[in-house]
């Protein structure tokens, strides 16, 4: 025997007399029972507004929030609780305040009704004019809504995607029906019902239900499925994606194979530019570091465009755990491009004849006193692009910072099939 | 010792994953996208959920209704969406929401610069809220705790149901380190208390003997009702003064009152030294090596590493420049926590050392204003 409400004897409706919300509640509350749904299968979500109050006046599950961003809760808790009927209210102030998540609803198609109570202005703050207001009302917002054209709201929700869209009046007499048929509907319904704000809008605005109904049968008539956004529910079509993806394996270290060359912290630094692979080669030499037993530490610099400007990476490898991994006194720096070398122009004079300087063709260096190694790596056949792997490369081949064994390892962990085969045989080129 | 090589992100998203995090809602930002990205690589083919939302505001808005679902939930952004997450924000915090907000700070103010660093943002994550009730604020130093006390983070959502900041940084979250993920010690899971079968519900009285109301999930058997109005027990807007007071007093209290207890940090103490160095996030490593420096120069020097920033754990300040008669702040802006230790440390001698210009503060700069 089902109850006979689920109206919240506790709290009953405080709309002003009059108002469109009361016959609104009290339909969807004769919807809910003629469809047979018990309080826990329910869950309202409310906006801000005298709509906000939907919440308070049924006894369902509950939530309000602030303003235009019921919908966000609402595909949060349909999401996580499939078989819940969710039933989201908002007036026209949170249509257009939160008209990015209307769309983005619409969009998505997550199995979510959505009611907007549209009565013109807000009514809670003093009749203010909303994304909704004809531009000859008269609200408490002077001029301003003469200028902005009202917002056609099942329009747009068609536009976006909504498989369900209603445009109704608070007063027709199938309203419980019309909502019966958008919270049974598998997907997002969004259902525009007019209605009158006795507290603010008809103070200075004559509509009556019968002009409401004039000014419907004016416009478009939309009520039911919209034919070319059927698909499937968003909760559905997700799990199939979500079921077809492949687990991430957990973080698989590389064994300790040998010793490094030097057994104290080396820190590289290599100056190259977008494009260059630059943070690709210095992972692979973070990875060479771990497979001699050291740790390791990547810091990267590079500009917000993609593929423009310097691209530097900082690594450092040490038989000690890595505190400061600032670059302070490297041990290598390889110089592959103009704008690399210019980001960290002032860092050269402090370098020492200690320090191995990896020269990359046409870069010109600023005056240091670290030892240069000119690379020729167009006589070697490399490509610009590959320059800063094969630095690594000469680097093992000279026995600095890493080895030919390290290196190897590293490749094998980074790079697979196909492409560890030709990263492997370009720097056979280095060596050769 | 097996390493792996892991992005701050990373272990970030790894330690959500372990902690039970199974759903995450997030808009792409320099630099926290990684977390994103590995979220979505992680959760899906494990039965969770990850949204892209169209923006901060959605993203976070997705995670409290996930969240009152029963799902533990986690987003992450930097300054920019720091900024337009503040109304849910708001929200979480009034309404007792647990959800897990990773902030991988960079430079400011405003959208600053996507790939630098900076911590700028630890005063406004303790004061991102209408209202001004505290918050839970994390902050890592390294790859490692980014695993750790995500984890944390979660036990402490769920726990003390409140949103837990992660502030790490641009150069905590996009430098990749050597890690061991498995030999890190995992803190065990804590789960929000749920509302026994058969009493009365009222959303928001406490659990007997403690300041965290019981958690029943929208969607289970017993009506669960959210509001981020100001609410009594019930879960119903009031205006009541008393019930109102109560409600803020609580919201203050069942942080204030319990931050001893995940008061994490570092603590070297330097006998004989005359001066307690304090730094969080990734200063405090510049701060290490700065402290060996001096110690094997024959100045010892003490040193302090934050990791629970908000609430201030007041005790473990007190505590720890018992000895000292002079205290260096150390951050990466111009002198923001500082003002909190002036607050507990009236009696010492506080000084500030920091810089915001998207470099590392360096060991050199560090061991100068210990001399200084
Ligand atoms: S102000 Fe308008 S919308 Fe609000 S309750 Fe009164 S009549 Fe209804």
């Amino acid at each position: 025997m089902p109850e006979k409400t689920l109206l919240n004897h506790s709290r009953p409706p405080i709309f002003c007399p009059g108002c469109s919300h009361d016959q609104v509640l009290r339909s969807l509350d004769k919807a809910f029972l003629n469809l047979g749904l018990a309080g826990h299968q329910i869950c309202m979500v409310s906006d801000i507004g005298c709509s906000g109050f939907f919440d308070v006046f049924f006894n369902t599950h509950a939530m309000h929030g602030v303003h235009g961003r019921a919908l966000t809760y609402a595909a949060g808790i349909k999401l996580c609780q499939p078989e819940l009927n969710v039933v989201v209210t908002m007036g026209d102030g949170g249509l257009g305040i939160g008209a990015a998540h209307v769309i983005a609803a619409c969009r998505r198609n997550l199995d979510l009704t959505l009611l907007v109570l549209n009565n013109y202005n807000f009514g809670m703050t003093g009749g203010q004019y909303s994304a909704t207001t004809p531009n000859e009302a008269v609200v408490g917002s002077g001029f301003l809504n003469k200028l902005d054209k009202p917002l056609d709201l099942p329009a747009l929700a068609a536009a976006a995607g909504a498989p369900f869209v209603c445009r109704c009046s608070t007063y027709q007499k199938d309203l419980t029906e019309t909502l019966e048929r958008a919270i049974t509907y598998k997907g997002f319904s969004v259902v525009e019902i007019h209605g009158i704000c006795p507290g603010r809008f008809t103070k200075r605005n004559k509509i009556t239900p019968q002009s409401i109904a004039q000014d419907l049968a004016a416009k478009e008539q939309v009520c039911g499925e919209v034919a070319a956004n059927q698909r499937q529910e968003y909760g559905l079509a997700y799990g199939r994606e979500a079921a077809a993806q492949p687990a991430l394996p957990r973080p698989l270290g590389i064994e300790p194979l040998c010793q490094a060359p030097q057994q104290t912290r080396q820190e590289v630094v290599i100056l190259g530019a977008a494009g260059q692979r630059i943070i690709t080669a210095g992972e692979v030499l973070a990875l060479a570091g771990l497979a001699a037993g050291l740790h390791a530490s990547q810091k990267n610099e590079y500009n917000v465009t993609v593929l423009r400007g310097p691209s530097i990476s900082d690594l450092i490898l040490s038989p000690e755990p890595i505190a400061y991994n600032g670059a302070q006194r490297p041990s290598v720096v390889i110089a592959l491009s103009h704008e690399g070398v210019e980001r960290r122009r002032g860092g050269f004079a402090g370098l020492g004849p200690e320090v191995l300087i990896l020269q990359a063709p046409g870069v010109e260096l600023p005056p240091s006193a670290g030892r240069v190694l000119a690379m020729d790596f167009k006589g070697m056949g490399i490509k610009a692009a590959d320059w800063a792997l094969a630095s690594l490369a000469v680097l093992a081949r000279q026995n600095q910072v890493l080895n030919q064994q390290m290196l190897v390892a590293a490749l094998e962990a980074r790079f697979q099939d196909k492409t560890l085969a030709a990263v492997k045989e370009t720097l056979a080129r280095v060596a050769s | 010792m097996t390493l792996s090589l892991l992005e701050g992100n990373e272990a970030v998203a790894w330690g959500a994953f372990d902690a039970g995090c199974r759903f995450f809602a997030g808009y792409p930002i320099t630099p926290a996208t990684t977390i994103y990205n590995t979220m979505l690589a992680l959760l899906p083919p494990a039965g969770g959920i990850v949204l892209q939302g169209e923006d901060e505001i959605a993203s976070l808005g997705y995670c409290l209704g996930a969240s009152m679902a029963g799902y533990k939930a986690m987003t992450a952004t930097s300054g920019p969406g720091i900024s337009l997450y503040s109304e849910h924000i708001s929200f979480a915090i009034a309404s007792e929401i647990p959800v897990v907000i990773v902030d991988v700070q960079r430079l400011g103010p405003s959208t600053g610069y996507a790939t630098k660093g900076a911590d700028g943002d630890v005063q406004f994550l303790r004061w991102s809220n209408s209202g001004g009730a505290p918050a839970i604020v994390l902050a890592p130093v390294d790859a490692a705790d980014c695993y750790t006390l995500t984890m944390q983070a979660f036990n402490l959502a769920e726990t003390y149901r409140c949103p837990v900041f992660l502030a790490s940084s641009k150069e905590i979250g996009q430098t990749r380190e050597s890690l061991d993920l498995s030999a890190l010690k995992r803190p065990p899971l804590q789960e929000r208390s749920m509302q026994p079968a058969e009493s009365e519900y009222l959303p928001f009285r406490p659990a007997p003997g403690g300041q965290v109301p019981y958690f029943a999930p929208i969607g289970g058997r017993v009506l669960s009702r959210q509001t981020s109005s100001t609410h009594g027990e019930n879960g119903y807007i009031t205006a009541d003064p008393k019930e109102v007071q109560a409600l803020v007093e609580r919201l203050d209290r069942k942080l204030t009152g319990a931050v001893e207890s995940f008061s994490y940090h570092r603590l070297w103490p330097a006998p004989g030294g005359e001066t307690l160095l304090i730094t969080y996030g990734v200063t405090s490593r510049a701060a290490r090596h700065a402290c060996r420096e001096l110690a094997a120069g024959g100045r010892p020097v003490a040193h302090l590493v934050l990791k629970t920033l908000w609430p201030v754990p007041e005790e473990l300040l007190r505590a720890a420049a018992a000895d000292y008669a002079r205290v260096l702040v150390v951050e990466a802006n111009l002198g923001q926590y500082v003002r909190e230790v002036q607050r507990v440390l009236p009696q010492k001698q506080v000084e500030f050392f920091g810089r915001m210009d998207g470099k590392l503060i360096s060991p050199a700069e560090i061991k100068e204003a210990v001399r200084a």
